[in-house]
């Protein structure tokens, strides 16, 4: 039959995986090495624009200080094809000498006991911001340091329009649905959702989890043991709920169903939109293409059901890491290279690339002054005690694969709240199977 | 006795090792793995809980209709409008070759750029379809963002893409009929509806069996097009069998996805192989 190519591809993966032990299609990167004492190393991150950017920003300034080793860079996808060539590559020993990834639930799933280098002895580890290196570790070693700052997941919102109608930051669900009916009788777009691109659709649900946090402090650890769930927890399945009421209030932009990031990123700094709920990853794309969104876009966490609570859900920056495939002269390159990215100096080198998506998660690491209004407002969020979270897939391994698509159908009419809520339930049973966790 | 054969063992063995290696292993590794719960680093057997789990799924009800849907609707589209289009280049129209080239050329053009294209000529805003519609004063649909429509508007794409081959199939097919049997038909009176029924329609069968089998299977594995234009959305509602398991292999269910690589190449065995033996059976009847 004609599909089966598709069966064989996947059986061949593991036929090499197997039986060949490794696949090597020419042993990467390390073939021309120079001899002498120069050592060569491939440093494999996301093909994303701004991740481009600040890789070779950070090899440009590592080289100028170890003229010894040469770095070269290679690219992969994001998303799950992303995680796939991370997974096939690691298990057929093909990684590269260096690679950036997620930390968190993503990073769980890569088998680091197995498959990474710990790196716990190194002297920098103290310097690490706790909160990161516990979305590294994988039983008690440390496997990873910090690709960039810290991101909030949010909702930006356009200060003209605030300050026009006279409006206040909501620190509450109702203020801001209160806020929201004001901005439609103005005739803009209260809330901007983007389903041309699934993921944007997620962050009711994921940035709401500090006023879950807030009101059920051990929510994590008893959902990673299956002892609650979305559907039945009344503060998680909030987040579901608040996706469709904006849909219900009819708040949403008009092209809601096919716009893209692009799109909503143009509504927002020109005033056509007044609140986007998404990654502070974004600002700096937005600022790259209106620069007066540096100072008109502000930052605000999702309001929950307590004013006195409300705080931002951040999630940690990717994680650099070093395969247990790397040995020898490379071992030690990789291990430099790693040092540069904790240091000050390797956060200066970030910044240079582009604006920093949040703080950073390096001591003595300094945000630079000028950065734009979005980033400045999560500051007082994560100095207030209690103030911030850390979203959910950095503090339990459970995270289903399908939850864009849910959000998506509860945002968009196709689903109700709790039925969606239902579904993600049953989503996140099959990653924990997976997983072997106890309990599921 | 030995039968002859002209090769000794030998020369059968490094493609029986290529075979073996590349088909056979497999083929029944994936049987294996379709039975474990797999993360490519480690393999546990799990007995048959991968399938129970694949047929539990909520998506699958969906995608199994879906697939159906877009695989008879693609289909009979492609039997009905390749047989008129046959019909109409078949005649003496001006410039057939060249008209037959143009249905043609949809299935030379790759079907990303085909696909690619599309999403943004019915984009609900900006596309060219829905700005075309409103100059007429037809506010057209969300053709890939509303549940309503995501499917068929992929099925059209496809059916628009594939109905050259099927074009093709029959004008090999009406061209081979004998002259004699038109001529002799028109001489007992017959008009053109009689001579398309009675001449063209019986006599393209085989034609129309190849058109049916070939769209069917790809009906049926349809992927790319959907992947590409709605990716199974909005939410899940676009989701044929062939997304489920590609997301499934996506969020890293390498067992659970095997499992269903190997459901889905039971049904499209199941419902080709009966249908391909009914058809060809009638071939040689008549």
């Amino acid at each position: 039959m004609r599909f089966r190519p598709r069966t064989r591809g996947l059986a061949v993966a593991a036929a090499c995986s197997l039986v060949l032990t490794a696949c090597s299609a020419g042993s990467l990167g390390s073939s021309d090495d120079a001899g002498g004492s120069s050592v060569s190393i491939t440093y494999l991150t996301g093909n994303q624009e701004q991740d481009l950017k600040e890789a070779n920003q950070l090899v440009k300034d590592f080289t100028a200080k170890n003229p010894g080793i040469t770095v070269k860079l290679e690219s992969r996808p994001a998303g799950s094809e992303g995680d796939n060539i991370i997974k096939t590559r690691l298990s057929t020993g093909d990684m590269t000498d260096v690679f950036g990834y997620n930390t968190g639930s993503l990073f769980q799933a890569i088998a680091p006991q197995k498959n990474l280098v710990p790196i716990g002895d190194q002297p920098y580890i103290g310097d690490l911001d706790d909160n990161f290196k516990k979305t590294v570790t994988a039983g008690d070693q440390v496997y990873g340091v910090p690709s960039g700052g810290f991101m909030g997941g949010a909702v930006l919102y356009n200060i003209p329009v605030y300050t026009r109608l006279g409006l206040k930051v909501p620190t509450t669900w109702a203020e801001f649905m209160a806020n929201n009916a004001k901005i439609k009788a103005a005739g803009i777009a209260p809330v901007i959702q983007t389903y041309g691109e699934t993921w944007t659709s997620q962050l009711f649900v994921l940035g709401d989890f500090h006023n879950v946090a807030a009101a059920e402090p051990d929510f994590a650890d008893k959902y990673t043991k299956n002892q609650v769930k979305y559907a039945t927890s009344p503060t998680a399945v909030k987040g579901f709920e608040h996706t469709q009421q904006v849909h219900d209030q009819s708040y949403e932009n008009k092209d809601f169903a096919s716009a893209k990031l692009p799109d909503g990123l143009r509504m927002l700094a020109q005033g056509k939109g007044a609140h986007y709920p998404i990654l502070t990853g974004v600002v700096n794309d937005m600022v790259a293409t209106y620069p007066n969104a540096a100072k008109d876009v502000g930052l605000f966490a999702l309001p929950g059901d307590d004013a006195s609570t409300n705080g931002l859900t951040v999630w940690t920056p990717g994680g650099v890491y070093i395969p247990t495939s790397t040995t020898g002269d490379k071992l030690d390159a990789a291990k430099k290279f790693l040092a540069f990215i904790a240091s000050p100096d390797g956060c200066k080198s970030l910044a240079s690339a582009g604006v920093p998506t949040g703080p950073y998660a390096v001591k003595g690491c300094e945000l630079p002054t000028d950065v734009p209004r979005a980033i400045k407002d999560m500051q007082p969020y994560l100095d207030k005690s209690g103030g911030s979270s850390l979203a959910l897939e950095f503090v339990s391994p459970v995270k289903g694969p399908s939850l864009e698509q849910i959000t998506v159908e509860v945002g968009s009419g196709i689903r109700k709240a709790k039925d969606g809520a239902d579904r993600y339930d049953e989503d996140v049973k099959k990653q924990a199977q997976q997983l072997g966790l106890a309990g599921w | 006795m030995r039968t002859y054969t002209p090769y000794k063992y030998w020369f059968y063995l490094p493609t029986a090792v290529i075979y073996g290696v590349l088909f056979v292993i497999p083929t029944f590794a994936s049987f294996y793995y379709s039975l474990t719960r797999w993360s490519l680093f480690e393999s546990k057997f799990i007995g048959l809980e991968n399938f129970k789990l694949f047929f539990s799924e909520p998506q699958l009800v969906k995608g199994f209709t879906n697939t159906l849907i877009f695989a008879f609707v693609t289909s009979g589209s492609k039997v009905v409008l390749g047989l008129m289009l046959a019909v109409l280049l078949t005649s003496r129209v001006i410039g057939r070759t060249y008209l037959r080239s143009v249905v043609f050329f949809p299935v030379l053009a790759s079907t990303i750029g085909v696909g690619i294209m599309f999403t943004v000529l019915m984009n609900p805003e900006r596309g060219l379809i829905n700005g075309a519609l409103s100059v007429i004063g037809i506010e057209g649909p969300g053709w890939l963002t509303d549940p309503k429509y995501a499917l068929l508007s992929v099925a059209l794409v496809d059916v628009w893409k594939g109905v050259g081959l099927a074009t093709l199939i029959y004008i090999a097919g009406i061209v081979s009929i004998p002259r004699e049997y038109l001529e002799a038909a028109r001489v007992d009176g017959a008009g053109a509806w009689e001579t398309f029924r009675r001449i063209v329609l019986p006599l393209s069968r085989p034609a129309t069996v190849t058109v049916i089998i070939l769209s069917l299977i790809g009906g049926l594995r349809s992927f790319e097009l959907i992947w590409l234009m709605t990716r199974g959305g909005p939410g899940f509602t676009s989701d044929v069998i062939a997304s489920v398991i590609y997301k499934q292999y996506q969020a890293g269910f390498y067992g659970l996805s095997t499992a269903g690589n190997v459901v889905l190449f039971l049904v499209v065995t199941a419902i080709i192989l009966p249908l391909s033996w009914f058809l060809n059976r009638k071939e040689v009847d008549m």
